[in-house]
């Protein structure tokens, strides 16, 4: 017995010394990690790096997070006999993933939406653009040039990539009559005929699409952009947004998963993006969006992104990334980017390249009132742009807001 | 040399028993106490909210948040709930395959029995949930059977979770019953009957009580496992379990989620408590 007490504590004292020796370890290396990292901590902390001046021989390789549908094999190829930089692609489902993604440093760019890129740049991930290493950059839309989004303190800290909105998409046989409102998913009224068959993104920015839906339906909110909102008007997003729960099917993280649910039958109308909505189509299932020749927009307008291909401040391969920065936005490739995706191209001479010889024009490439309809994702700021609203509420408040309506 | 380092070795006891377990040690206190020391401690930072980079400032605005907020509070309590639902499921699912393995089947059914119960486990994980989601799906399975019937599955949701985690855990449970079984010598249940025991009476006051710990024992793998898992939720319904919750706090606000990591560590280890009283560790 008095054995059995003295080994007793002869496990609690090894246990104790270990803890311990864990912790002064652990202190060690939070101490170091955060004084090597500490750059990026100031306010609007930039590329600790700065901008690249001259543009060298490639690496051999280039390490790439982008949305689905953006690196596929028809342009990479191409970009890889081309430059000799082979293209290592990592697929992110959400732009959280992707900011997360850029802080292990293994990437060297990033194709950022705009709720990404100045969460990217305050923590320091990314670094300035030198766009005349960028040939191609002359003769981007000029409506996406120097944007909030991708140009900080006057300086651009990424090339666009393309735009568009993110689409409501239904089953043709199963849907009656054709939606052209967002009312099929907003309003719990007309949403509850498709109860359990809805589809929503699972993310934050979702909320933004209630905003949208009460900025058109309930005026007296008084809302004008969906990610600057007053707490209450964030407030009445939010309880529309936990309505709309009783009748969610599916809230989705990954294309694959909602290719999946649309395909199987359990989902029936819901937020997609292009990817999904070409992908199931060319499968055969039944599958329409709001016509092309409206933008794909139903009447409130639509939440969507004008993305932007940043540049990691640790990169290992500039060179590279540089390179298929100025590739992505080539006139050929751009437009079978654009055409493959869906989406509106960034490059002006890409119109001339597409192959459907109305692309453009269908897409509304080239007119920039159309995409004042379009709220291209940002990040949520507790300050509110200039004529915008006293106090805003911030992201932090939107991730809260978005796990208590999943509930 | 090997000559002289056997007799270094040979002559301390110590050394030999030290140079025996470094190896494993170090493994243990490094990557599995030290990670759980880094998740101790991450618990208590914050981040900025602009950037989302880790302010390193002592702070218990997590732990604040996990009590105040009551959505945490459902989510916890939902996952508990769950694992709880599935252990029962699974302890009575488990039992009658696994005394029928000990006690009934010959030789070679015992094999095959085995065998049939460990096959699962040979298939990767995320094979079978993502058949499971095929299973309830609209199209799937389950409504084409009660479809004729006038009725309906229950498609995706928490009854789906109970499903997907009671079938994936069912092994974790027939093994522990099964070897439990095995040890109570059939001549005591003989001798019960001897004494005029109904069999309802030899399996309450007999077999139950022997068998119990074992039971507790399969109950740790079920529970702990359902309290962590965030993969089969994801894909079979839009309930937030703990995992989920970790998993979506990750992307943005890793201090939040390794507090949130503590919540299963303390349950887990009052769970261990109460098995430890209920004789779990005695034999097994």
């Amino acid at each position: 017995m008095r054995r059995d007490v003295h080994s007793a504590r002869t496990a609690w004292l090894i246990a104790a010394g270990l803890v311990a020796f864990m912790l002064v370890l652990a202190g060690c290396g939070g101490g170091s990690s955060s004084s090597t990292g500490g750059g990026g901590e100031g306010e609007g902390g930039g590329g600790a790096s700065g901008e690249l001046q001259k543009l060298g021989k490639g690496e051999g390789e280039v390490n790439l997070i982008s949305w689905a549908g953006y690196v596929e094999p028809e342009w990479v190829k191409p970009f890889e006999a081309k430059t000799g930089c082979k293209v290592n692609d990592k697929v992110a489902g959400t732009s959280d993933e992707m900011v997360q993604l850029m802080e292990t440093g293994q990437y060297d760019g990033v194709s950022a939406s705009g709720n990404a890129t100045a969460r990217l740049w305050a923590a320091g991930q990314v670094s300035p653009v030198n766009t005349a290493l960028v040939p191609n950059y002359k003769t981007v839309f000029a409506d996406l040039k120097e944007q909030p989004y991708n140009t900080f303190e006057g300086v651009p800290y990424g090339i666009p990539h393309g735009r568009g909105a993110n689409l409501l998409m239904w089953n043709s046989e199963k849907v009656k009559p054709a939606p052209d409102s967002w009312e099929i998913t907003m309003n719990p009224k007309v949403a509850a005929k498709y109860k359990g068959h809805i589809s929503q993104y699972d993310d934050p920015m979702s909320i933004a699409e209630g905003a949208i839906y009460l900025k058109a339906h309930d005026p007296k909110l008084g809302i004008e952009s969906p990610y600057e909102l007053t707490e209450e008007q964030f407030n009445a997003a939010v309880q529309l947004m936990k309505e709309q729960k009783a009748n969610v099917g599916e809230y989705w993280g990954s294309a694959e998963k909602q290719i999946a649910g649309f395909a199987n039958g359990s989902n029936l109308v819901g937020t997609t993006w292009q990817y999904q909505y070409f992908a199931l189509k060319g499968e055969g299932e039944p599958m329409a969006a709001s016509p092309a020749s409206q933008g794909f927009l139903p009447k409130e307008g639509a939440t969507g992104w004008s993305d932007t291909w940043m540049i990691s401040s640790k990169a290992k391969h500039p060179n590279c990334m540089y390179m298929w920065m100025n590739w992505i936005i080539e006139p050929k490739v751009n437009a079978e980017v654009a055409e493959f995706f869906g989406e509106a191209p960034a490059q002006e001479l890409a119109c001339e390249h597409t192959k459907n010889p109305n692309f453009c024009k269908e897409y509304h490439a080239e007119e920039p009132a159309f995409w004042k309809r379009v709220y291209y994702w940002q990040t949520p700021l507790a300050e509110c742009s200039e004529g915008g609203p006293e106090e805003c509420m911030d992201y932090n408040q939107w991730v809260r807001a978005w796990t208590e309506i999943k509930g | 040399m090997g000559r002289r380092l056997a007799g270094l070795f040979y002559h301390r006891p110590k050394l030999q028993l030290g140079a025996l377990l470094a190896a494993p040690m170090a493994w243990l206190v490094l990557l599995y106490l030290g990670a759980l020391a880094i998740l101790l401690i991450t618990a208590f930072w914050t981040v900025n909210p602009l950037s989302g980079t880790v302010i390193k400032e002592f702070s218990l605005e997590n732990f604040e948040e996990l009590v105040n907020v009551p959505v945490y509070r459902e989510i916890v309590w939902r996952t508990v709930r769950t694992a709880v639902l599935v252990t029962l499921t699974d302890a009575i699912i488990a039992f009658p395959i696994a005394f029928y393995m000990a006690k009934v089947a010959g030789r070679r059914g015992k094999a095959i029995l085995v065998i049939a119960v460990l096959m699962p486990l040979w298939s990767s994980y995320l094979v079978k949930v993502l058949a499971w989601r095929e299973i309830i799906a609209e199209h799937g399975i389950i409504n084409w059977g009660l479809g004729p019937l006038g009725l309906h599955g229950p498609g995706e949701g928490l009854v789906a979770v109970w499903l997907v985690f009671t079938y994936l855990w069912l092994p974790y449970m027939v093994l522990p019953i099964f070897a439990g079984l095995e040890r109570i010598p059939n001549s005591l249940i003989s001798a019960s009957e001897d004494l005029g025991a109904s069999p309802f009476t030899t399996f309450r006051r007999v077999i139950l009580p022997l068998v119990f710990p074992a039971v507790v024992a399969g109950s740790i793998f079920t529970f702990s496992l359902t309290l962590g898992d965030y993969i089969a939720p994801k894909l079979v319904s839009n309930e937030q379990f703990i995992g989920t919750s970790i998993f979506a706090s990750i992307t943005n606000n890793q201090p939040f989620a390794a507090a949130f990591a503590l919540v299963p560590i303390v349950i887990v280890i009052a769970y261990l408590g109460v098995a430890r009283r209920l004789g779990a560790f005695e034999h097994v």
